[in-house]
């Protein structure tokens, strides 16, 4: 394999051309519908020429979509907020010097002032420190939560799109059964369970409740990128089925899922304060956003700024991923362009 | 069309047993033993133990535990709370308060949600539409329950215009909460109707239909507008069980006696009997209300059912 065919198959961005030549040599709808054929070619070996062609353009639908994203302003602001929480979460002395633990009762429920940004709370601990510090746990439970979840939906949504038949019967029923299961229903009865609640338990219980969707969703790709030419092409030259999967067709069904995943980012943040407002989920010691403003709700009257930080962070963190999900798709969807 | 119908109910029958197995095993499985619960500091003797355990079949094994209340549960007995009170008394009491806001915020989504989409996607790229997509986005990011927070505050107590929470003034009082509970599905509908008639309108038969002279408002409000509506027909008909269920978190909020308050209630206070009286309860309404949407989903669009 040569190394232009290697960049073809990884499609890598860094291997663009000025989009300006591109636009010159072809059309834009043309462009679109080799990027859908490129994510494979160098596998079942179409003719070097073409190959050789489809090269000279660089145009697989990754590389089309990063072009298209970096120009988007919305792709650039959920981004930009996206790093931001995340570098808050790893480091967030970087954001307030202040311990959020060290408070002193003297201080209690202070209004945001220049020396408390936010005020402080009924404990006298400086709510901004606390908020800072809350950004962890909401983005580690939305990070871990979509790992596996879109783990599982991706091994059990491909293996029962794929092989179809009795695997696919039991595993949609599954499916069903977690469907009609209603969320924050089904999170406040397995989570009163646990005694204690700590971010292991309440990542476990969002993933076993979080999978089924994008099972779905998996499943209905890789029902329909199964019956593409490519894939009986590669069956036909003698790959394995577990090769024709990871390499034919989880590929070309995986835009959908990405675009869903980011979303269920945002989602299961949203979840997981839910349910710690309710009680639920984590407990005190633990810094969360969903347990400031479930404390703050006995005085939006008094100390509204109680419920409007928390919440205002909440909102713009879920805010960022439901953006990203939204440009990712503009992007990854090329009926769209 | 029978035959889709059929098949389709038919798939519907190991799912509830599924999911009403689950949630019985999940609740029971909460550790603690309910009776010594009940009585608190007071001692019980063993004949008194021995024979509550034996009324509430506490003695069984789980499965037959499940066997005999999935029996009363066809025969429309939900079971008893540790008070001797049916649980179906609770839900006719508190069923009214939740039929009353999900179909109030089903009002709402169907009117505003379906309008706004119909806007925006007729006026594709312009002010309107981009309004529609960034404050739906707005609205689907806040939470719920920093939704309803703001809504007390400003709606209920700074402008006055709404009661802050119960239910003292009959249809007053549930608009704020319907309003709160039918945001996130009718930014979605809005969303989905916007898409889903922007795509219909670039389609072949649409420019056949202008082409041969029909005026704009039929094309796009007969020829278009009807299969957009299909995948929004859909996903109403999943939503109406889904708001039922959903209502949990606004209730509690709003101080509302629902079906949603009484199972968040039924678990802090470990009755299981409650819990999975109303958990089952929902599961039948949101399972009906899937298998509505599919049944819909065939009869509106030949397609699905010829698979």
């Amino acid at each position: 394999m040569s190394d232009e065919e290697l960049n073809t198959s990884t499609g890598r961005p860094e291997q663009t051309p000025d989009p300006a030549t591109i636009e010159g040599a072809v059309g834009r709808e043309d462009r679109s519908q080799f990027a859908m054929g490129t994510a494979v070619p160098s596998e079942i070996g179409v003719d070097i020429e073409q190959t050789a062609e489809v090269n000279a353009r660089t145009a697989s639908l990754w590389s089309d979509a990063w072009r298209q994203l970096r120009r988007r302003p919305i792709f650039m602001i959920s981004a930009t907020l996206i790093i931001i929480l995340i570098v808050m979460a790893i480091a967030p002395r970087l954001f307030t010097s202040i311990d959020p633990r060290a408070c002193s009762l003297t201080d209690s429920l202070l209004a945001p002032s220049s020396e408390h940004w936010f005020g402080t709370d009924l404990q006298g601990c400086d709510y901004y420190s606390r908020t800072i510090h809350g950004t962890r746990v909401s983005i580690a439970i939305g990070l871990t939560v979509t790992f596996f979840a879109t783990g599982i939906a991706l091994v059990g949504g491909s293996v029962a799109g794929y092989y179809g038949g009795w695997t696919d019967t039991i595993i949609a029923r599954l499916t069903d059964i977690m469907f009609v299961i209603p969320f924050i229903l089904g999170g406040i009865v397995i989570l009163s369970l646990f005694p204690t609640r700590g971010v292991p338990q309440v990542s476990l219980v969002l993933i076993i409740l979080g999978w089924a969707t994008m099972l779905r969703l998996v499943r209905s790709s890789v029902l329909s990128a199964k019956s593409h030419d490519y894939v009986d092409a590669a069956r036909a030259m003698g790959a394995t089925n577990r090769r024709i999967i990871t390499k034919h067709i989880l590929p070309n069904a995986l835009a959908p899922v990405i675009v869903y995943a980011t979303i269920t980012v945002g989602v299961v943040i949203s979840a997981e304060a839910a349910l710690s407002f309710l009680g639920v989920g984590l407990q005190l010691p633990a810094i969360s956003w969903g347990l400031m403003i479930s404390n703050a709700q006995a005085r939006i009257l008094t100390a509204p700024y109680l419920l409007l930080f928390p919440g205002l962070f909440l909102s713009v963190t879920v805010f960022s991923f439901i953006l990203m999900g939204d440009a990712l798709r503009d992007a990854l969807d090329p009926k769209l362009r | 069309m029978g035959r889709y119908v059929i098949r389709r109910s038919l798939q519907f029958i190991p799912v509830f047993f599924g999911a009403t197995i689950l949630i019985f095993a999940l609740v029971f499985a909460i550790p603690g033993d309910p009776i010594r619960a009940l009585a608190g500091e007071k001692h019980i003797s063993q004949t008194v133990l021995d024979t509550l355990n034996e009324r509430y079949h506490l003695d069984e094994p789980l499965w037959k535990q499940y066997t005999i209340y999935i029996t009363g549960v066809f025969q429309g007995d939900f079971g008893v709370d540790f008070r001797g009170r049916p649980v179906t008394d609770l839900l006719k009491q508190r069923l009214p308060v939740t039929i009353r806001l999900a179909l109030l915020a089903f009002f709402f989504e169907v009117v505003f949600g379906v309008g706004a989409g119909i806007l925006a996607g007729v006026k594709k790229g312009k002010f309107f539409d981009n309004f529609v997509l960034i404050s739906t986005l707005i609205v689907i990011a806040i939470p719920i329950f920093v939704l309803a927070f703001l809504a007390q505050i400003i709606f209920g107590v700074k402008l006055g215009w709404f009661p802050v929470s119960g239910i003292r003034d009959g249809w007053m009082s549930y608009m704020l909460p319907a309003i709160v509970l039918g945001s996130l599905s009718l930014a979605y509908i809005a969303r989905l109707m916007r898409a889903s008639l922007v795509e219909n309108l670039r389609a072949d038969y649409v420019r056949t239909a202008t082409s041969k002279g029909l005026s704009r408002r039929r094309v796009v409000g007969i020829h278009a507008l009807r299969n957009s509506l299909i995948p929004i027909v859909t996903f109403l008909a999943i939503d109406l069980g889904a708001l039922m269920g959903g209502a949990i978190i606004t209730e509690t909020i709003f101080n509302l006696p629902g079906i949603g308050r009484a199972v968040f209630e039924g678990v802090q206070k470990q009755e299981g009997t409650v819990v999975v009286g109303i958990a089952t309860f929902m599961i039948i309404v949101y399972m009906f209300a899937n298998l509505i949407a599919d049944i819909l989903y065939g009869v509106l669009d030949p397609r699905i059912r010829l698979e």
